[in-house]
């Protein structure tokens, strides 16, 4: 499948009173037509501000897209102008937000947020934005398209919400949506109705979509390929089911081991990971997660392990991924 | 919303009574007595009889009570009876500059508002840049400045500048005329101290629609609009201005309320004969039922914009809905 999203040794920073946060440390990842990408990782890992600086939605001051390169078919969106980019956002590559009840403007009708994106970005006359808007509503799940779209955002629930905000995602047929833990917010109940909609729609219109999560759940049900994150680098990277069922990075199957699995047998105790993840403003020798690992060697404290492959498109930045393998083999 | 609304206007009545309680205990509270003033007033030895005389005419030796309650009977009828002072009937007397009062803080009203959203805007838009330091000098200023003064110097500024473009000073008309009779002679006289006062005012109105509008700014939806691609003037003027309006149209509403009757030294400066100079006489001359008027109509008008307000709040913001 043809790429069509490549990001390269992105490195995204925020400087503050405290000092500069590499809050995006060099990564490097790409997303092909169609398909479906998982980027985990715990909070303040670094996720939310990399899939921001696709857009270029960083606030700035304080944050800056230091270096690197975003490739959105062929074109460096980092390159591009205020207008080159205008054309660029909601019409090719939408988003859809973490918090759904502070997402959607407040004092403006669901009906002019929606149709004023198509209106500007496909040109249509606002009879026409209105149809298909009631349309896109219809295709989210929303009853009663017609009246929706006169009310307000308080009247919906948090779920109805973020179906406005999935409707207004896809209302201009673009063709990567970012999803920054679209479900977070949400009840558990809602988030896989959420999660299963977006699935389904992305599939049907062959939309790409880059879903940013810290639950290991919804990448392995909703990817195709996954990368996870810490400390502002791409640590692994492979198939939702490398990824889950042959992790090759001490911090993938201690995420793993920290979280119940209805694979395993029940009764199994949860282990969670020991210490904190690191402080950003500091510059880290070797690698990140030596403090927390209990596979670090004595070269982990000085060299920083190069993202390599393992082949069938699976890669790992650790030294130790051979005696990784080795135990999972045994295990198995 | 009728309910609410007629609930609004029941409450009209305890606020008016209470205010007019207040009012007329604190005027009975001043030392001085209208009679004496009055007879003084010619110098010299005065009449005890004629002193005693005036006050069964101004009804002050009335019991206290007698007083409030005939003030009360007064008020409920729209019957503010004549001015103590003055001897005119108190309706005539404020009619005559509440039509100039009223439009001068209409006019200062525009000049603020015209003044404060744009710069209020730029101000939040380009901040931490030379745009916004200059804004903010200049909002400074306003606060900073009496409007009197202010006044002084644009009669000196408009002397100096028609002096010298056309060899005779020019200076604004003195003598008062409603608008619909000549509005080009009634707005040269009032368009200066509108400006004036409209500069100071608009000076906190720039302030709080800065900071409205920077709060706005960081809000989720509008990264969402900028998500969206939009163009930076439909986020601003559409999805951020919008909610940053609220605190701004409060501070509107107060500073017209109290422009109706707040005008003093600014009516001296431009000779403008409105209600701050008569509240100003009516007091020092403790003109009773003047006073008393004039106090009952400030409040009137404070009462009718904080209901403009509120019902602005709602058209604003849908979220709010008075029931």
């Amino acid at each position: 499948m043809p790429v069509l999203l490549q990001v390269e040794n992105l490195r995204t920073q925020f400087y503050t009173s405290a000092g500069t946060v590499r809050a995006v440390d060099g990564i490097s990842y790409t997303v092909n037509e169609g398909e479906t990408v998982g980027i985990v990782g715990e909070s303040g890992c670094g996720k939310s501000v990399g899939a921001l600086s696709i857009l270029r939605l960083i606030p700035d001051p304080p944050g800056k897209i230091a270096s690197g390169s975003i490739r959105f078919q062929g074109r460096d969106i980092l390159a591009m102008s205020d207008e080159e980019l205008r054309n660029l956002r909601g019409a090719q590559i939408s988003m859809v937000f973490q918090e759904p009840m502070t997402s959607l403007n407040p004092v403006l009708t669901i009906g002019l947020q929606l149709c004023e994106t198509m209106e500007l970005h496909l040109k249509l006359t606002p009879e026409q934005a209105r149809s298909r808007a009631t349309e896109l509503l219809g295709m989210v799940g929303i009853s009663e398209p017609e009246r929706r779209l006169q009310q307000y955002p308080h009247h919906l629930s948090g779920g109805m919400r973020q179906r406005v905000m999935i409707a207004l995602a896809l209302s201009c047929n673009p063709k990567l949506i970012i999803a920054d833990e679209p479900t977070t917010a949400l009840d558990v109940t809602i988030q896989a109705q959420i999660l299963e909609l977006m699935k389904d729609l992305t599939k049907r219109l062959g939309v790409a979509l880059i879903i940013i999560t810290h639950n290991l759940g919804v990448v392995a049900r909703y990817a195709d390929r996954v990368y996870v994150m810490y400390a502002g680098k791409i640590i692994e990277g492979g198939s939702a089911s490398d990824i889950y069922h042959r992790p090759l990075h001490p911090y993938t199957l201690g995420l793993l081991r920290s979280v119940p699995r209805m694979d395993r047998p029940r009764g199994n105790r949860l282990i969670p990971i020991d210490g904190q993840p690191p402080d950003l403003t500091r510059e880290i020798e070797g690698c990140a997660y030596r403090p927390r690992c209990s596979f670090a060697v004595a070269r982990c404290e000085h060299e920083v392990p190069p993202l390599d492959s393992v082949g069938g498109g699976h890669t790992s930045a650790c030294f130790e991924k051979a005696r990784l393998q080795g135990l999972l083999k045994e295990a198995s | 919303m009728y309910g609410y609304i007629l609930k609004r206007l029941l409450l009209v009545v305890p606020t008016l009574f209470g205010a007019a309680l207040l009012v007329f205990t604190l005027l009975r509270l001043i030392p001085g007595d209208i009679c004496e003033l009055r007879m003084a007033g010619t110098g010299g030895y005065f009449d005890e009889d004629a002193i005693q005389t005036c006050r069964e005419e101004m009804g002050t030796n009335q019991p206290m009570l007698g007083q409030f309650l005939s003030f009360i009977w007064g008020l409920m009828r729209f019957d503010f009876g004549i001015s103590m002072w003055t001897g005119q009937p108190i309706v005539s007397e404020i009619a005559l500059r509440f039509e100039l009062s009223l439009q001068v803080a209409i006019m200062a009203t525009i000049v603020a508002i015209l003044v404060a959203v744009p710069l209020g805007t730029i101000s939040a838009v380009k901040q931490n840049t030379w745009i916004d330091y200059v804004v903010r000098c200049i909002s400074i200023a306003g606060i900073a400045m009496p409007s009197f003064w202010l006044g002084i110097l644009i009669i000196l500024g408009l002397l100096v500048t028609t002096q010298h473009l056309f060899g005779t000073p020019w200076m604004p008309p003195i003598a008062y005329k409603p608008i619909w009779e000549d509005p080009v002679h009634n707005l040269s006289m009032l368009i200066w101290p509108a400006v004036a006062t409209g500069y100071r005012y608009s000076a906190v109105a720039t302030r709080m629609t800065r900071s409205a509008l920077l709060e706005v700014l960081r809000e989720d939806y509008v990264r969402t609009a900028r998500a969206k691609g939009l163009w930076e003037n439909v986020i601003i003027w559409r999805h951020a201005l919008k909610n940053a309006m609220l605190p701004v149209i409060t501070v509107i509403g107060i500073e017209f309320a109290f422009l109706i009757g707040g005008l003093v030294v600014t009516e001296q400066v431009f000779n403008l004969n409105g209600l701050g100079k008569l509240f100003v006489e009516s007091v020092v001359n403790n003109d009773y039922t003047m006073t008393q008027a004039l106090v009952m109509l400030v409040v009137m008008v404070f009462i009718l914009v904080n209901f403009l307000v509120d019902i602005c709040y709602a058209w604003l913001d849908p979220r709010i809905r008075y029931s």
